[in-house]
């Protein structure tokens, strides 16, 4: 690089910087662009949130029949029988303890969105085996989890269509503070 | 030496004959026991080394480890020691962690950014393009919402200043804006968040409102100069000036632009504020104005009555701080401690304040003061209006009792 390139470089970025947010040509010179265009497979392999619209649900179905088999072999050990908790979280009941002295936060007291039970089991249970559950295990715990809750009937199934139409209990009780609002 | 400085000086030496203590000084028999040529200038020392590490005499600082749940050993927090430090960065071994699933070992050169959801080009970076990009620097606190969690109890937790207030750690971060990089894959103008995901193995994710994205969200590479150490996100971590620590993601791998928040666990059924009425406040991003003594705490002695140094931390998620003010009669009386510079927004301030001790039992407290006029709140106030059902932003005054025979204890005052 010659000095007069370097100037033209600090010059651009100079220009950019006066602009404010600054235009595309700007903003190019700014950075080396060094990204490399994302294919659809490798977009669909890395994709694995799913919001509560539903969007980035996989196909796929389970019901709490066949979730209390998977319960029974790779999450009891550790959410106890019936997500009734012990060693760790405690993922059943608790509903109306919310505002007393010795709240119970679970999965059918206190999440507000069904859309969540799913992505955070796919994501991240069971905790010593990450991302091993197929899309019907994750949908057949997910609706074991609802079940058990009393937020859906035992033969519910959940599929991309039903889950995000589940209406989880304790939704109505959230208050964004974002944007604008402050505690 | 002018006037008041004289009569400053013998005051001091009256409180100190008065108390007895100009008696018993120690300087007169340590002269007496400590040889001439201490040991240490009577041999070379040691060499060089490849890395640095602490003085063995200080191998008790260290951070204080939270236990985890059975069989999650990498989920939980450990806390940085504040009443050993002082300044306003901390040592980049002893930063607060908290990890959900434990410590990824990264290979970076296996690691790879993808950019996508509403963008017009969704792209993947790896780890040597992203540190060619130009870079920023910036000192800035980052706190966990749970930071001084244990304030919400009933009683006082009689622990360290750093077990109860450790959550919150300072350092300088050197990275690329992120916005240049939403920038390089063309975001939509509709698009109004974006969800990021960690490489951990609990692939933790949180949604970001794009107005902080597209304002002073920083993709980090270095903290205090050299890169990021593994549990602080190597190699390379989100970092959002100000907010919640939990949603500067570590072991940043994917970026979707999305057009409303995700809703993952952690800022649903995690990192939300349940309120004594049992309705919950979601999204509280900013973490509030707050400040605690860090010398003398919690679990200290005052060697006796006479000139003692206060310090302590300040620090406001929304902004700069413009005053700490420190009270050495439980609240009565309040003094302006001058800030030490650098005094920087979103990062931790130190104030120190000289305080002459009378040697009665009292209480000291400190109140910060932020640029947008917010004033940290007195703990019975933020207990009235929250209760004790929350867990997190937790940001009221700390008050220590300091007894007559000097012992400094956690009191709610």
């Amino acid at each position: 690089m010659s000095t007069r390139d370097l100037a033209t470089a600090v010059a651009a970025l100079v220009l950019a910087g006066c602009a404010g947010v600054g235009g595309p040509a700007a903003r190019a010179l700014e950075t080396p662009n060094l990204g490399k265009e994302a294919t659809p497979a490798q977009i669909a392999g890395w994709d694995i949130s799913v919001g509560p619209d539903g969007v980035g649900l996989p196909s796929g179905r389970g019901t709490a029949a066949v979730g209390a088999m998977v319960y029974e072999q790779k999450c009891q050990a550790c959410h106890g029988a019936k997500g009734a908790g012990q060693p760790n979280d405690r993922l059943v009941g608790g509903q109306g303890t919310l505002a007393s002295k010795a709240p119970v936060r679970t999965v059918g007291s206190y999440w507000p969105y069904a859309t969540t039970v799913f992505d955070y089991v796919r994501r991240a249970m069971p905790y010593a085996q990450p991302q091993s559950l197929t899309d019907d295990e994750t949908y057949a715990v997910t609706a074991y989890l609802l079940s058990l809750n009393g937020i859906i009937g035992d033969h519910d199934e959940m599929n991309a269509q039903t889950l995000p139409k589940v209406k989880m209990p304790n939704q109505a009780s959230f208050i964004m503070m974002y944007p604008g609002r402050r505690p | 030496m002018d006037g008041s400085k004289r009569s400053f000086l013998k005051r001091i030496a009256g409180l100190l004959a008065a108390s007895g203590l100009a008696a018993v000084g120690p300087r007169g028999s340590e002269a007496v026991e400590l040889p001439d040529v201490p040991p240490w200038m009577k041999t070379p020392g040691t060499g060089m080394r490849e890395y640095g590490a602490p003085a063995s005499y200080e191998s008790k600082v260290t951070r204080t480890l939270i236990r985890s749940q059975p069989g999650t050993t990498g989920s939980g927090a450990s806390r940085t020691p504040l009443e050993a430090l002082d300044g306003i960065v901390t040592p980049s071994g002893l930063h607060f962690e908290r990890h959900h699933s434990g410590v990824p070992d990264i290979d970076p050169a296996q690691h790879r950014l993808l950019v996508h959801g509403l963008v017009k080009r969704p792209v993947i970076f790896t780890v040597d393009a992203l540190l060619r990009y130009p870079m920023v620097s910036r000192i800035h606190f980052l706190e966990c919402s749970g930071n001084s969690q244990l304030l919400y109890q009933p009683a006082p937790p009689t622990v360290t200043v750093g077990q109860t207030h450790g959550l919150v750690s300072c350092s300088e971060w050197t990275g690329v804006p992120l916005r240049l990089l939403l920038e390089e894959a063309g975001v939509d103008p509709a698009a109004k968040w974006i969800l990021a995901e960690g490489a951990d193995a609990a692939a933790m994710s949180r949604s970001i409102p794009m107005a902080k994205a597209m304002d002073d969200a920083l993709l980090a590479f270095f903290q205090n100069g050299e890169r990021l150490r593994p549990e602080n996100g190597y190699p390379v971590r989100l970092f959002l000036p100000g907010w919640e620590g939990n949603m500067s993601v570590k072991w940043l791998r994917r970026l979707k632009v999305v057009p409303a928040p995700i809703m993952t666990k952690d800022e649903t059924s995690r990192y939300t504020d349940l309120q004594a009425d049992g309705k919950s406040l979601m999204f509280t991003y900013p973490m509030e104005v707050k400040s605690v003594i860090t010398r003398p705490s919690h679990g200290t002695r005052l060697p006796g009555a006479g000139l003692h140094q206060i310090s302590g931390i300040a620090w406001s998620g929304n902004g700069t701080i413009r005053r700490v003010e420190v009270s050495a009669d439980g609240g009565k009386t309040w003094t302006e401690a001058p800030l030490t510079a650098p005094v920087l927004p979103r990062a931790l301030t130190r104030f120190r304040l000289p305080w002459k001790w009378d040697g009665g039992a009292t209480v000291l407290k400190s109140r910060a003061i932020d640029d947008t006029g917010a004033v940290q709140p007195e703990r019975a106030a933020f207990i009235a209006e929250h209760g004790h059902n929350a867990i997190f932003h937790f940001h009221a005054i700390q008050a220590w009792s300091v007894a007559a025979n000097g012992e400094v204890k956690h009191v709610y005052a």
